[in-house]
């Protein structure tokens, strides 16, 4: 049964079937296909090097890297520990970086990509604090110690991006929602550095620092920490890259529900 | 000389279409007229020709600024009169409309002035919250006017209003010839949901469905008819 | 047109000559304005101030009970001094923002032609007082009731102290204040988005009051910590001036 051609005329484009139905969509300005998901390009590749990357570290870290005199193999945990801090570090000041971007262009897609970079680095932290725990599980007898100060700042660096997803929920508006959130997106993310300046202050004094110094690290495993830092890194960017797909996935798919949607009848 | 010029104005409320590309041209001392159903967008429109609300695309230029940038320049010369009366409750009418004077570079007498031109001078001194609905909308109408703008959004302004009070407000929200302004034109845009009554005053009527302009003509070439479809 | 009541008497005439409105109030004025607009409205319904004082005497209280202490020095002083002035300022940035909210005095700022960040200022300058005028009560009574060694020597150095303080949570709070009060959860989120925020101001201000509030040879604060404070304030002044207008407009 061939529908009319006054029918596409008047937008029935979408119940004629096969190579006609793209020749009507056309004329009315609209495609059959999405355009690509452009967070899709290179995930493959970057997925590859970060599965790389990571078996490199790991095998360095059992490997390579030596056995610790004082603390033995528990110590290999700081391979884990460190990277996952900094990488955590520098995601949040980048959700900053990247909401000051959405402040200046307004555009939607700059939001979600500061939302997915917070995101990813609580999770990160979450993992800073679980690894740092174990690590003085083994080394110092406590579940929890005060005197080292990465996993105190971590403690209120958590506590405060743990209300980002709350306070985005709580806003109705989505343009407002996204505002809001860059504002607090650069005031955490300048907060950051700050902090653990702070906790650093209040806790030289205090005891002295469980664990070692970075700055005095042996070649071997300043060089495992370095590979280790830089697989976290691509883990991290990987991570994002899956999670921006998706969403972005699940915009479109939007999207075109509510063309359908719109079309009259 | 155009005081509003909207070319494809448009403004979203996340996915839904609050606007949609509206354009229209509106000279200095004419009257906007804008009809439609609640949720139609009307209160939208004046909210972004008021510069509380950013244009999401298209362009609008108001008395000559364009939004949002020069926003800035003509915010002093916009009053609006919307469904909130944008007063502390917990504050007198004088204080109320002190405060906004101040804030607009207004003398403090002006603010008695218009408290008496609505009639308010006796229960000025009494906290906002006292006040009977209608009071307070000649309050909100005193402070819309207090800094005497080039251009008056008004949103139903003769709501919660008896009789006397519509007639009191009335040369107040009036455009042509105010001799307080030494004669010169003040433009409008009035929100209405009494055509009947606001038709006759108008020089334009934007009619606003879903966000959308379904109608746009002079008064003359507006009939019953396609107001009713508006409203269907 | 003219109704004999609606009849508006003419403006001033010299406005005649300049074809745009009245002149717009500079900066200042413009805080000066809001500032007593807020200080009118508190004096009227007394919502924050008393409420904050009472509720710190109170905490003091309980904090004799949940210590079992008759008094206490040094570093314990110096913290519940500061944990008891926080908690009481967050029912104060709680209530910093809401009657803007409930009657609309948001949209009738933003429709003046004035500067964002003057409201930004005013509010904080706002919190400060209420902040200050919290202080005098609070800190006599924590002498009286909790507080072993006298206050005497801890004198000119701990209002300062508690000054620059101060200034932090005034910051900190409108900052805070201003991004909880449009959204559902306002109570909540704004304590819970205030306090980690404002560690870095319990750090410098419990760690330089403790020397202060020791039994024996109370001495000054080590100098690193009001250093600490002040940076902290000059900072997030700086942030919030930076962000503040983008939680006005829409």
């Amino acid at each position: 049964m061939t529908p009319s051609a006054s029918r596409a005329d008047r937008g029935g484009a979408d119940q004629i079937p096969g190579q006609a139905r793209k020749t009507a969509l056309h004329a009315q300005g609209r495609h059959d296909r999405p355009a690509p998901n452009p967070y899709v390009r290179g995930l493959r590749p970057l997925s590859l090097a970060t599965a790389l990357a990571m078996t490199l570290a790991l095998g360095m870290v059992f490997f390579y890297a030596p056995l610790e005199a004082e603390q033995g193999f528990l110590q290999k945990i700081f391979y884990v520990h460190v990277p996952l801090a900094i990488v955590a570090l520098c995601g949040f000041v980048l959700g900053g970086l990247l909401a000051i971007v959405y402040l200046r262009t307004r555009d939607p897609r700059w939001d979600m990509r500061s939302y997915v970079a917070i995101h990813i680095s609580l999770i990160f932290a979450v993992g800073t604090l679980i690894t740092g725990s174990i690590w003085a599980k083994g080394s110092w007898g406590h579940w929890w110690v005060w005197s080292e100060p990465t996993l105190v700042s971590f403690l209120i660096i958590f506590l405060l991006y743990a209300t980002y997803q709350p306070l985005r929920f709580a806003i109705e508006d989505p343009e407002r929602q996204a505002r809001y959130a860059a504002v607090f997106a650069i005031t955490a993310g300048a907060f950051v550095p700050m902090n653990y300046v702070a906790v650093n202050l209040s806790t030289a004094y205090v005891h002295p620092r469980v664990f070692s110094s970075t700055s005095n690290l042996p070649g071997s495993m300043a060089l495992t920490l370095l590979v280790s830092v830089v697989a976290m890194a691509l883990l991290f960017t990987t991570l994002c890259k899956y999670e921006l797909t998706a969403k972005h996935t699940r915009f479109q798919l939007r999207a075109l529900r509510r063309r359908l949607l719109e079309e009259p009848a | 000389m155009a005081a509003l010029e909207l070319d494809g104005l448009t403004r979203r409320y996340g996915e839904r279409v609050a606007l949609g590309e509206v354009s229209l041209s509106l000279d200095t001392g004419q009257t906007l007229l804008v009809l439609g159903p609640n949720g139609a967008g009307k209160t939208t429109l004046l909210r972004v020709l008021a510069t509380l609300l950013r244009p999401h695309a298209g362009a609008v230029r108001v008395l000559g600024s364009s939004l949002p940038a020069d926003a800035w320049q003509v915010r002093g010369q916009i009053g609006l009169l919307g469904h909130e009366p944008l007063l502390y409750r917990e504050l007198t009418p004088a204080e109320n409309l002190r405060y906004h004077a101040r804030l607009h570079g207004v003398g403090e007498q002006r603010a008695q002035e218009v408290l008496d031109a609505v009639g308010m001078t006796r229960r000025a001194r009494e906290p906002v919250r006292t006040l009977s609905r209608g009071m307070v909308q000649r309050v909100a109408v005193a402070r819309a006017v207090l800094h005497d703008p080039e251009l008056l959004l008004l949103d139903e302004p003769r709501a919660n209003l008896d009789p006397a009070g519509a007639e009191l407000i009335e040369p107040l929200i009036q455009g042509a010839g105010d001799p307080a302004r030494g004669g010169r034109p003040r433009t409008r845009v009035l929100c209405s949901h009494d055509p009947a009554a606001d038709l006759a005053g108008a020089d334009l009527v934007l009619g606003l469905r879903g966000g959308r302009p379904a109608l746009l003509a002079p008064p003359g070439e507006v009939d019953g008819r396609a107001i009713a479809e508006l409203y269907r | 047109m003219s109704a004999a009541t609606g009849h508006l008497p003419r403006v001033a005439d010299e406005r005649d000559d300049r074809p745009a409105g009245p002149r717009p109030p500079g900066f200042v004025a413009t805080v000066a304005t809001v500032l007593r607009k807020e200080l009118l409205l508190e004096l009227r319904t007394l919502e924050s101030v008393p409420g904050m004082a009472l509720f710190a005497v109170t905490v003091f209280v309980v904090f004799h009970f949940a210590l079992n202490r008759n008094g206490v020095n040094g570093d314990e002083a110096a913290g519940i001094l500061w944990v008891t002035l926080l908690l009481a300022a967050l029912l104060g940035i709680n209530r910093l923002f809401v009657a803007d909210a409930e009657d609309g005095g948001f949209d009738g700022y933003l429709l003046a032609p004035v500067s964002r960040g003057a409201l930004l200022f005013a509010k904080a300058l706002a919190l400060l007082l209420y902040l200050v005028v919290l202080e005098l009560v609070a800190v006599p009574a924590f002498a009286l009731l909790l507080l072993e060694p006298s206050l005497g020597p801890a004198l000119p150095d701990l209002p300062l102290i508690l000054l620059l303080g101060d200034v932090g949570v005034a910051l900190v709070g409108t900052l805070v204040a201003a991004l909880a009060v449009q959204t559902r959860a306002r109570d909540l989120l704004g304590p819970l988005l205030a306090l980690p925020l404002l560690v870095p101001v319990v750090i410098g201000g419990a760690r330089a009051s403790a020397p202060l509030l020791v039994l024996a040879h109370a001495s000054g604060p080590q100098p690193r910590w009001p250093i600490a404070l002040g940076l902290y304030d000059l900072l997030f002044g700086l942030i919030a001036y930076a962000v503040f207008d983008f939680l006005l407009e829409d």
